[in-house]
């Protein structure tokens, strides 16, 4: 039965835009937290400069997928993973490839914002003075491009200094995404960005995200179909750590191909 | 209504039985917080009381010896006929500041290094070995640090430094005194570094930020108060320290600071005129409440830095 399935899966893994370039390749991926079968056999392309959407109930493991692109999901302890995720056609988990190189490449922002209990300045320019930048006049650059590039400058340019946890929900959230933009990642991984924010917060992340996509390759989880349909280009369906529907979102949301995808949108279950 | 099992009676009719045992314990409800606030209000009298005799002990005794003198003299040298004694307080005072000293240079690094390790490397199960065994560090009585001080410390010094170590010297017991404070301030820390939320530790980390980057760059500075507060802590307990200091730190109080020769601490004279046999109402006798004093405005001060470190360097998670 299981076997099955998946190959029904395997026959639909498809990119959804073959011409377009993967900025991840995922082969035969596996996850185990313990005993628990979290990712099983994943197999698809994440395409370059595009929106990612990933959609599906609560435990389906689209939160463990996105966490293992960058790694962050080697913090829990008892994690077994196999198979290979390749980044730019470097597999993620060589040894020989340092967990941090990836991850200022891969940057993320969180579900809750969790900025840090410094300055807004300050906030920014963690990031690049970690990786060595000190210059004080290239960091004030930086934080002025980043605020800019993530649609807060006008609301902080005149508090700089002030503690960033002075700030509204939506606000120290557009801040965690200029803290991720300070280090010019290529790929930024959202995890279900606008889940502790009001409607009008949500509205300006997403717009906020239709912009980036311009410049960096998305990938963001999310358990609101409705933003899912606004904002990606393409969508994967998870359930129960399989993939069973990966295309382009217009086309899932309007003739999902398969039963249970289309039970999950409109709301029969999850 | 249920029914008891036993002896068929409803749970009701019971409570209903009991109704005069209630009433008793009626009589103990409306006691019991009496009795417990007496208890609180002894242990606040006592404090008072003591600070009362320190006060008219201390006044007495200033009373023969100018304040003046007693903070401006740098020789400590009451055992003498009254017109040659010296109370110069700056003598033991720096003899304390000096074990104090020599104490927080050992204890700061190593405990804040084993806090950062217990916090940010170990994992639950090393934690939940290591930490016991800190508390167990940090109940060991004084008196036997002060013998490991004087017996193995000591001379092991006098090996290793060149030109030896007097018997009785401020570099031994400071070193102990450290030792000692290390365990608290490691746990303190530890708990501090503890509580700052994860979801910080993430975001550094999904910068790029190495491990030790985290700890250094986001967790020091969010568990800042609570770190420096065990300085403080850490600081008050080595001013107050006494048995160690007592037997291995010897009996001059001096101003020289020379870490190889004997000095004496506050803690040390007290213990030193305590034992002797100074009669009551002499100046000497008068002398250890002053130093008393002292040593307690000391401390006081300690404890009101580290509640104000702890109010003002708070970062707002």
């Amino acid at each position: 039965m299981e076997l099955t399935i998946n190959r029904q899966v395997v026959e639909k893994y498809q990119t959804p835009s073959e011409q377009l370039k993967p900025v991840f390749t995922v082969n035969h991926l596996n996850l185990w937290y313990g005993q628990d079968h979290a990712l099983k056999d994943l197999k698809f392309d994440i395409p370059e400069k595009q929106v990612t959407a990933i959609i599906g109930p609560s435990g389906c493991g689209k939160s463990t997928f996105i966490k293992t692109l960058n790694r962050m999901v080697e913090m829990v302890q008892g994690v077994r993973i196999s198979g290979e995720i390749k980044y730019r056609e470097k597999n993620i988990f060589d040894p020989k490839y340092r967990v941090e190189e990836l991850r200022t490449l891969v940057g993320m922002v969180f579900q809750k914002p969790n900025p840090f209990p410094k300055s807004i300045y300050e906030n920014i320019a963690y990031g690049p003075r970690i990786h060595g930048i000190k210059n004080k006049k290239v960091l004030d650059q930086v934080v002025e491009k980043s605020l800019r590039g993530a649609a807060i400058w006008d609301e902080v340019k005149d508090r700089l200094n002030e503690n960033a946890y002075g700030l509204s929900g939506g606000q120290q959230q557009r801040l965690c995404i200029a803290r991720c933009l300070a280090i010019e990642p290529d790929v930024i991984l959202m995890d279900e960005p606008t889940s502790a924010l009001d409607p009008v917060s949500t509205l300006k992340v997403e717009e906020l995200i239709q912009e980036l996509k311009k410049e960096y390759s998305i990938v963001i989880v999310t358990h609101n179909m409705q933003q899912a349909a606004r904002i990606s280009d393409c969508t994967a369906f998870f359930l129960n750590g399989e993939v069973i529907e990966y295309t382009n979102t217009s086309k899932l949301f309007s003739h999902p191909s398969d039963k249970r995808t289309e039970d999950y949108i409109t709301g029969r279950f999850g | 209504m249920s029914k008891d099992p036993i002896n068929d009676k409803s749970i009701r009719s019971m409570i209903q039985e009991k109704k005069y045992a209630r009433s008793q314990s009626a009589v103990m409800e409306k006691l019991a917080p009496k009795i417990f606030l007496i208890c609180a209000v002894i242990s606040i009298f006592t404090t008072l009381g003591i600070i009362f005799t320190l006060l008219t002990e201390t006044f007495t005794f200033f009373n023969r010896v100018s304040i003046v003198e007693f903070l401006t003299n740098t020789r400590w040298f009451p055992f003498t006929s009254d017109k040659n004694a010296d109370y110069g307080i700056l003598a033991l005072v720096m003899g304390t500041l000096t074990i104090t000293a020599i104490a927080m240079v050992v204890a700061i690094p190593v405990g804040l290094a084993a806090a950062i390790y217990l916090s940010e490397y170990a994992s639950a199960k090393t934690r939940k070995f290591i930490k016991p065994i800190l508390e167990v560090l940090a109940g060991v009585p004084t008196i036997v640090y002060g013998f490991f001080a004087l017996t193995f410390v000591t001379p092991l010094l006098d090996k290793i430094i060149p030109g030896g170590i007097s018997t009785f010297n401020a570099l031994s017991p400071g070193i102990v005194v450290g030792i000692m404070i290390i365990p608290m301030i490691a746990s303190l820390s530890e708990d501090a570094m503890n509580a700052v939320p994860n979801s910080m530790r993430e975001a550094a980390l999904a910068l790029g930020a190495t491990r030790f980057e985290v700890a250094v760059t986001v967790v020091l500075p969010a568990a800042l108060s609570g770190v420096i507060a065990s300085f403080v802590l850490g600081i008050s307990r080595a001013i107050g320290e006494t048995m160690i200091v007592t037997i291995a730190g010897g009996s001059r109080p001096t101003t020289d600071i020379n870490v190889t020769e004997s000095i004496q601490t506050m803690t040390a004279y007290i213990v030193q005129v305590s034992q002797g046999d100074t009669g009551y109402g002499t100046t000497i006798y008068y002398s250890i409440y002053a130093v008393g004093m002292t040593l307690f405005l000391f401390t006081l001060m300690m404890n009101l830095l580290a509640q104000f470190i702890s109010r003002k360097f708070r970062e707002e998670y």
